[in-house]
């Protein structure tokens, strides 16, 4: 599988961070680096990663499935996650979170058709004193009113 | 950069380099004493600099509030098997946001107060577990290692010391099990963050099989003010047996929310009411969760405590990790019951029975009760079954949902009757009925 040469080196350099015979370790940064230039963790990827680290693509596979931020599928282009958990939800987090599915018009976990946008409620995401949180892709927006959030989300869709 | 505005109330020891400019620069932290604690623990023996943490009170932030210097005093350093140090940098206890700002604000410190571990137990590697949503904090911190590094503080034989010692960041990827430490070192060594039977503890076998420290970010950070002012000075700050100050992540129903550093024992209604700007709107205080969303829920006639560890525990409650959620009387208690228990419900790894199913079926009998589909007997049962999940479970996941939910119920039990009283008396009947689960 091809990588840029940036991931490459990176991925290259994550194998060195693990004490001898325990590369293993450089497995979920090796994937998750790689997520985000690949965009979703696909069967060549695994593959990949478990050549690199010395283990079987089921042994991959099986860590794929157990976290949260690793996607088989790709998501949108800008992946809006809102936060409902308990401090979020105390400031109109889950209002907050239904006001994106509206101007989003997606659900949970979904994509829209022109690829640009998917949508999850997440969990606490470490914003909680400023709070309602988002963060599309791994940038945060605190502090987060439905205006707000209509202008971050129509800010995006000029950029395109 | 910081997201709220200082209080005049906080005693800045950890915090005292937050918003100076450039501050996560290492020309910063060396012109603001930077590095000179190492220097000074360079001349201490093993025993001195685990004594003085020790002295000093220190217990750690992540949670359990476990006494920092006993804990590394566990480590065996005779082991003929490398030492390491891990950071838990897994913030995700649901209410709790500072050490995000460490890091984000003064990674310099927190690369002092490993070194200074490192030091204590004689260990060669460590590595800073990041949660995977707080990327930046990965840029951040490679970049003031890669500084660490250039001006030989990091690496072979650091101040021509003799002394090699290497660290990294590692990038986790959406599990707050991994917040729990064996489940962290599982997923360190790059598998499924399930959490390990213990003993043995990580002291005695934790990364990659070696005796361990493993600490919370908070934690390390305390240990360079603790061993350039002195043990005596910090532990002052607090109370007895709970040393220092502590960055108490205000959230919910006030004026000012925001991450504050404050003395330990510092009372909770002042910190709601003079730090926080008091309640939001002028309503009412209904209840606090004083420590993250894991501790058991206080009511607002019992917040007036001091915040330390002994004080919470004797309030039948935790300081956990420092997030305090203010809740006011418009707060919908079963609704918020049933949010925390959702997140447990996902958060589960699903390795022992009492948690998988535990938090599966209390989200569903919580859900129906919200809903107004439930009956007096679910009420019941969710006290039964979470009180059946306490200490049956192989890690803290479990008790972590059961316990909230326990203080839930008994302290707000008026306004889960009341939700089945309501649609009772809309049905006609107050007899319970066989309904079909929500989802």
């Amino acid at each position: 599988m091809k990588f840029s040469p940036e991931l490459d080196k990176k991925l290259n350099d994550l194998l060195t961070r693990y004490p001898e015979g325990r590369q293993r370790g450089a497995l979920i940064p090796m994937l998750m680096f790689a997520q985000d230039e690949v965009g979703a963790i696909t069967k060549e990827l695994i593959n990949e990663v478990a050549r690199r680290c010395g283990v079987t693509p089921l042994q991959v596979d099986e860590v794929v499935g157990y976290y949260s931020m690793m996607h088989k599928k790709p998501l949108g282009k800008h992946h809006v996650q809102v936060c409902t958990n308990i401090s979020c939800l105390l400031v109109g987090g889950e209002e907050l979170y239904e006001h994106a599915c509206k101007k989003l018009g997606i659900g949970h976990k979904e994509v829209t058709q022109d690829g640009q946008f998917s949508l999850e409620e997440v969990e606490c995401m470490g914003a909680c004193s400023w709070a309602p949180a988002i963060q599309i892709g791994y940038d945060f927006h605190h502090n987060v009113t439905p205006e707000r959030f209509d202008q971050l989300i129509d800010a995006l869709k000029k950029v395109q | 950069m910081l997201y709220n505005e200082p209080s005049p109330l906080e005693v800045r020891v950890l915090t005292r380099r937050f918003g100076l400019p450039n501050s996560a620069h290492i020309d910063t932290y060396l012109g603001t004493d930077g590095y000179k604690a190492f220097a000074k623990a360079l001349d201490m023996t093993q025993e001195q600099i685990i004594e003085e943490v020790k002295a000093s009170g220190l217990r750690g932030r992540g949670g359990a509030g476990f006494p920092t210097g006993m804990k590394w005093g566990f480590v065996p350093r005779q082991s003929p098997k490398p030492k390491y140090i891990v950071v838990n940098a897994d913030e995700s206890e649901p209410g709790t946001c500072k050490d995000r700002l460490l890091i984000e604000n003064d990674p310099h410190q927190l690369i002092e107060g490993v070194l200074i571990a490192a030091l204590a137990v004689g260990a060669t590697r460590g590595w800073i577990y990041i949660r995977g949503e707080y990327r930046y904090l990965i840029d951040i911190m490679d970049k003031a290692l890669a500084e660490a590094y250039a001006r030989g503080y990091l690496g072979q034989n650091i101040l021509g010391r003799g002394f090699h010692f290497d660290l990294y960041t590692h990038t986790g990827a959406g599990a707050y099990e991994c917040g729990e430490e064996s489940a962290l070192l599982e997923s360190l060594e790059g598998k499924r963050g399930v959490p390990r039977i213990r003993p043995p503890f990580p002291a005695v076998s934790g990364a990659f099989q070696s005796p361990t420290i493993l600490n919370n970010v908070e934690t390390f950070c305390a240990v360079p003010p603790i061993l350039l002012d002195g043990a005596a000075k910090f532990a002052a700050y607090g109370t007895p047996k709970n040393g220092g100050t502590r960055l108490f992540c205000l959230s919910g129903h006030v004026n000012k929310p925001g991450v504050y550093e404050l003395p330990m024992g510092f009372n909770l209604l002042r910190m709601i009411n003079e730090v926080g700007g008091g309640m939001r709107g002028g309503k009412k205080l209904k209840a606090v969760i004083p420590g993250g969303s894991s501790c058991p829920v206080l009511k607002a006639e019992e917040c007036d405590l001091p915040m330390d560890f002994d004080s919470l525990m004797k309030a039948k409650s935790m300081l956990g990790s420092g997030g305090v959620v203010v809740m006011d009387e418009t707060t919908d208690m079963v609704k918020a019951a049933l949010r925390i228990m959702k997140f447990y419900a996902h958060e589960s790894c699903g390795w022992c029975i009492p948690c998988r199913e535990g938090t599966t079926w209390l989200k569903k009998l919580l859900s129906r009760l919200d809903e107004g589909r439930g009956t007096r007997a679910d009420i019941d049962l969710v006290g039964d079954l979470s009180k059946n999940m306490l200490g049956r479970t192989f890690c803290p996941l479990g008790d972590a949902a059961a316990m909230p939910t326990i203080s839930f119920v008994e302290k707000f039990r008026d306004e889960f009757e009341a939700k089945v009283a309501r649609y009772a008396a809309a049905a006609g009947s107050a007899e319970p009925r066989l309904i079909s689960l929500a989802q």
